[in-house]
């Protein structure tokens, strides 16, 4: 299922401003890997650019490689549509559906290949569901508006909607940074047991969060503002967060700036 | 007073006069003087409506008291005649059927064009075709009249013959008389036209407010564009596209100018579209004031009411559809 | 580097992803071809089939673009892009199939009225001259439609703009949701019948003939609605926090509104009258009813029939002789023109003065 991602060289742009340069990283499967840095270095941009959403906003534009497994996610030929079925992504604030019930919501990404029959999609719905700790706070009112719920349950039920593609990656904008403490808990939870399934990717402001939750940790950080973002260094979360092998990333780590 | 100028003793004797809590006992007044003015002016809006409404039920009274044939189902219009007959049964038909050809045609291509300028087309060309309906939203009517019957007319001719040819069996489109295409089906279309700018500016504006995150949740689950608009667009923007379509009926029932120079009007109701003939209230009013006595006139004020009351219900219709559908559309989201 | 190669090493473990990221694809000229052998077959079988409509080649060649891009694409590149495809290629052909007709408007007004116009033109009335008769001009219409619209916004615009003031800075209440609802039932009125309810009023039960001034009243009653929706609009952009601010100086609200919260919000304001202005200068129905229509100058508005410019367009048109139907287009031009003008300066007012504090 959980497929690696290599990116070789890559740079993205707001029209002709450049936002990240460089980049080269692997994110191994089954695992979680944070991203954490100041402001503006790029990181959600980064991110964006795993499953070709930096495109979809004006002007954004993409140089490099990012493989899945052996394939150029920009490679000539390949459907943006297709990648993004392929990488799942959880958005910095819950975006259930307004118009849709719960169960629509996690439906509603399974009715695009429409190969499903009812009993099978209400099978898929409640799995799904139940891999994001929600189906027992949910299972009686699946036909209820997904706004009604709490902050909390509406990302749970973002994540329900994104695994239930059986994507192979699943990105995370800052998922919990809109939650309360509690909430947080329960997504972080969560994405110990996700890990099992699929690669993770979290991009968090909170570092004792991604010292919770990631295996390996990456930091940004840009030169100066309007400057593009660049990688500092990646290794694993206990080292990073122990002894960095750059004098950058231990100031940041230890408050000093950022 | 006197509560008031103790209350200010403890502060320093130098503020002046104005200073102290007593001296707003003016604006007060000003206060009190400009919200009798804003109120009345609220009150004076209510007034209007109320009159209009009475006015036109008091001289409706008049006419319909002495309509000899049933002014609901009638055919006929001689209201000078001996005895007085006159019925709305033709002005109905008409206003609501050129009013469904308008919409038929106007509400999806309204709909493209929004999505157009909202979502599919490249922002330089956007924001300009964005000015230009709003501008075309300001054209006069009249306008758009004189163009449909010099222009539209002529050139929906051969339309007209192929609808026939093919379609004749349709009963709608069977063609019984050669006259050129002054009938509700040219009428409908020109309508259609005519309130496209309105629709599709309202449109478009709702298309515009719908939230970027709802929208990149449909990308991200692997949504091609269209059903980036199936998911998320078109759903936010449902309640706009009732209203926008009612704003635009609204319009269409009543227009009167445009329909007046190009139809050529009949009382007679037929549902052979292509065919010349037929009416609406507003065109009716306006071809038969001019030589009517003020009892014809009156007669004319009994149709004025009847197209009053069905705008009202179209727009009631509007509101009420809106209002039920806000739960829904969670707008806490 | 060295990475990407080590992958490309591990190629034969994931053969089914090829299947899952590459489809076929169209190539990016492929609607562009479709569209231009769509145009080509529509007026291929129109010359065809004898047709002289340009409207039917029209339709036809849009009908063969949508539905060849369905084929093809489901063909090629599966049945969910074979709907996006189609989806982009019927928003594209309802852009283009509105433009026609707006276009055409727009063109048949310019290069018709363009030929009438002239100093005479708009200098003259139709004074001592037959409907048939050519020559003639429009300066009566052009004063009679100044004198009624500035009427109308004279009574619609203080009674517009202080009823927005109270909805929004007073009303709270049953009053002001009264007020509200049918403000919105206003906005519905049909042109016709807001001149009907004068002449029933006015002219009918008060006994007064035909006047300028007449017309403006009911174009008053549609303009109300107008300003009263965009005046609250703007007023409800202007931030709490200054009317906070200025309350906290110990200004009263009365002042607070005049000297804070009207001027904020000034530019949307006079931008929303204009438009309003605008909109109400090319109604003819109710002038029809109540102006009535004259060929003499008639400068005073409060006594005798008048003309104005949608009235003039009308009449000439129903004449029909070539040189009426000419004067109409020519009238046509110069409403349109004003209605233009006023749009454009309204609008640049919005962008000049768009509150800078705004969201």
């Amino acid at each position: 299922m959980a497929k690696r991602i290599d990116i070789s060289g890559l740079s993205a742009y707001y029209g002709n401003h450049k936002a990240i340069d460089d980049i080269s990283m692997t994110v191994e499967p089954r695992s979680v890997t944070a991203f954490i840095g100041p402001s503006g270095c790029g990181k959600s941009t980064f991110l964006r650019t795993l499953n070709r959403m930096h495109e979809v906003t004006p002007g954004g534009r993409v140089e490099g490689k990012v493989l899945l497994d052996d394939e150029n996610l920009y490679g000539k030929d390949v459907d943006p549509v297709a990648v993004r079925r392929t990488v799942g992504m959880v958005f910095q604030r819950p975006n259930p559906f307004p118009t849709m019930s719960i169960f629509d919501n996690v439906a509603a990404g399974l009715r695009l290949n429409h190969s499903y029959k009812k009993n099978k999609l209400a099978e898929v719905v409640e799995k799904s569901l139940r891999g994001a700790n929600l189906w027992n706070e949910v299972k009686d009112r699946l036909n209820k508006p997904g706004s009604g719920l709490s902050g909390g349950q509406q990302q749970r039920l973002c994540i329900a909607r994104a695994i239930a593609v059986e994507p192979q990656v699943l990105l995370m904008d800052e998922p919990c940074s809109a939650l309360d403490p509690i909430s947080t808990l329960a997504i972080e939870d969560l994405i110990g047991e996700l890990k099992e399934r699929f690669t993770i990717v979290i991009v968090t402001h909170n570092m004792q969060q991604a010292a919770r939750v990631s295996d390996r940790t990456a930091f940004f950080n840009l030169a100066a503002i309007g400057q593009p973002g660049k990688l500092v260094e990646i290794d694993d979360t206990e080292r990073i967060f122990s002894n960095p092998s750059v004098q950058a990333t231990e100031d940041y780590i230890s408050g000093r700036f950022g | 007073m006197d509560i008031a100028t103790q209350t200010t003793s403890p502060s320093p004797p130098s503020s002046g006069p104005e200073t102290t809590l007593a001296s707003k006992g003016s604006s007060h007044a000003g206060d009190r003087v400009f919200l009798a003015l804003s109120r009345g002016s609220g009150i004076t809006l209510l007034v209007i409506m109320a009159a209009i409404a009475a006015f036109l039920t008091y001289r409706t009274g008049l006419a319909v008291s002495k309509d000899e044939a049933n002014f609901l189902t009638s055919s006929e219009w001689n209201p000078a005649g001996d005895p007085p007959v006159f019925g709305i049964a033709v002005l109905l038909f008409g206003t609501i059927v050129s009013s469904i050809i308008a919409m038929a045609i106007a509400v999806p291509v309204a709909i493209g064009i929004a999505l157009f300028i909202s979502h599919y087309a490249p922002r330089r060309l956007a924001t300009p075709l964005a000015y230009i309906v709003d501008l075309l939203a300001a054209v006069p009517s009249i306008i758009f009249g004189l163009w449909g019957a010099v222009f539209l007319v002529p050139y929906l001719d051969g339309l007209n013959q192929w609808l026939d040819t093919y379609l004749g069996w349709t009963y709608i489109f069977d063609k019984t008389s050669d006259g050129v295409a002054r009938n509700l089906f040219t009428v409908g279309i020109l309508l259609a036209i005519m309130i496209l700018p309105i629709v599709t500016n309202v449109t478009r504006e709702v298309f515009l407010q719908s939230p970027k995150m709802h929208e990149e949740a449909a990308l991200a689950l692997g949504a091609t564009r269209w059903e980036v608009m199936r998911m998320s667009v078109l759903p936010f923007g449902r309640s706009g596209i009732i209203s926008a379509s009612m704003l635009g009926l609204g319009r269409a029932l009543g227009e009167t100018m445009a329909v007046a120079v190009v139809l050529s009007p009949s009382f007679i109701i037929s549902g052979r579209l292509l065919d010349p003939g037929g009416g609406t209230f507003a065109q009716n009013i306006a071809a038969k004031f001019n030589e009517a006595d003020e009892f014809g006139r009156d007669a004319l004020i009994a149709s004025g009411l009847v197209l009053f009351v069905i705008t009202l219900l179209v727009n009631g219709a509007a509101r009420w559809i809106i209002g039920r559908r806000k739960e829904y559309s969670g707008a806490n989201a | 580097m060295n990475q990407t190669s080590q992958v490309m090493d591990k190629r034969p473990v994931s053969p089914t992803l090829h299947a899952s990221l590459v489809h076929a694809r169209l190539p990016r000229w492929a609607p562009a071809a479709i569209a231009a052998g769509s145009v080509a077959a529509g007026i291929g079988i129109g010359l065809a089939a004898g047709w002289h409509s340009r409207v039917q080649w029209g339709m036809l060649a849009a009908l063969i673009f949508v539905v060849a891009t369905f084929t093809i694409t489901t063909k090629v590149e599966g049945s969910r892009q074979g709907k996006d495809r189609v989806a982009t290629s019927v928003v594209w052909v309802c852009f283009i199939l509105a433009l026609v007709p707006l276009l055409s408007l727009a063109w048949v007004t310019i290069s018709k009225g363009i030929k009438v116009i002239d100093g005479y033109f708009l200098s003259h009335s139709m004074s001592g001259l037959l409907d048939t008769d050519e020559g003639g001009g429009i300066y009566h219409a052009l004063l009679g439609t100044l004198e009624q619209v500035g009427i109308a916004t004279l009574i619609a615009a203080p009674i517009g703009l202080l009823t927005a003031v109270y909805l929004v800075e007073y009303g709270r209440g049953r009053l002001a949701r009264t007020v509200t609802f049918f403000v919105d039932v206003m906005t519905g009125i049909p042109s016709i019948v807001a001149g009907l309810f004068i002449l029933a009023t006015w002219n009918l039960m008060l006994g007064f003939g035909p006047s300028g001034f007449a017309g403006a009243l009911a174009l008053s009653i549609l303009m109300m609605p107008v300003v009263v929706r965009s005046t609250e609009e703007m007023l409800k952009l202007v931030p709490n926090e200054l009317r906070e601010a200025s309350l906290a100086l110990g200004v009263p609200k009365w002042r607070t509104i005049l000297k804070v919260v009207l001027p904020t919000a000034i530019g949307g304001i006079t931008t929303g009258v204009m438009l309003a202005v605008a909109r109400i200068t090319g109604e003819t129905a109710p002038v029809l009813l109540l102006v009535f229509g004259t060929k003499l100058i008639n400068p005073n508005p409060f006594e005798g029939a008048q003309s104005s410019l949608p009235l003039y367009v009308y009449e000439q048109y129903i004449v029909g002789t070539e040189a009426s139907v000419d004067r109409a287009w020519g009238a046509a031009l110069v409403l349109i023109a004003f209605v233009m003008i006023l749009n454009l300066v309204a609008r640049g007012i919005a962008r000049w003065k768009a509150p800078s504090t705004g969201r």
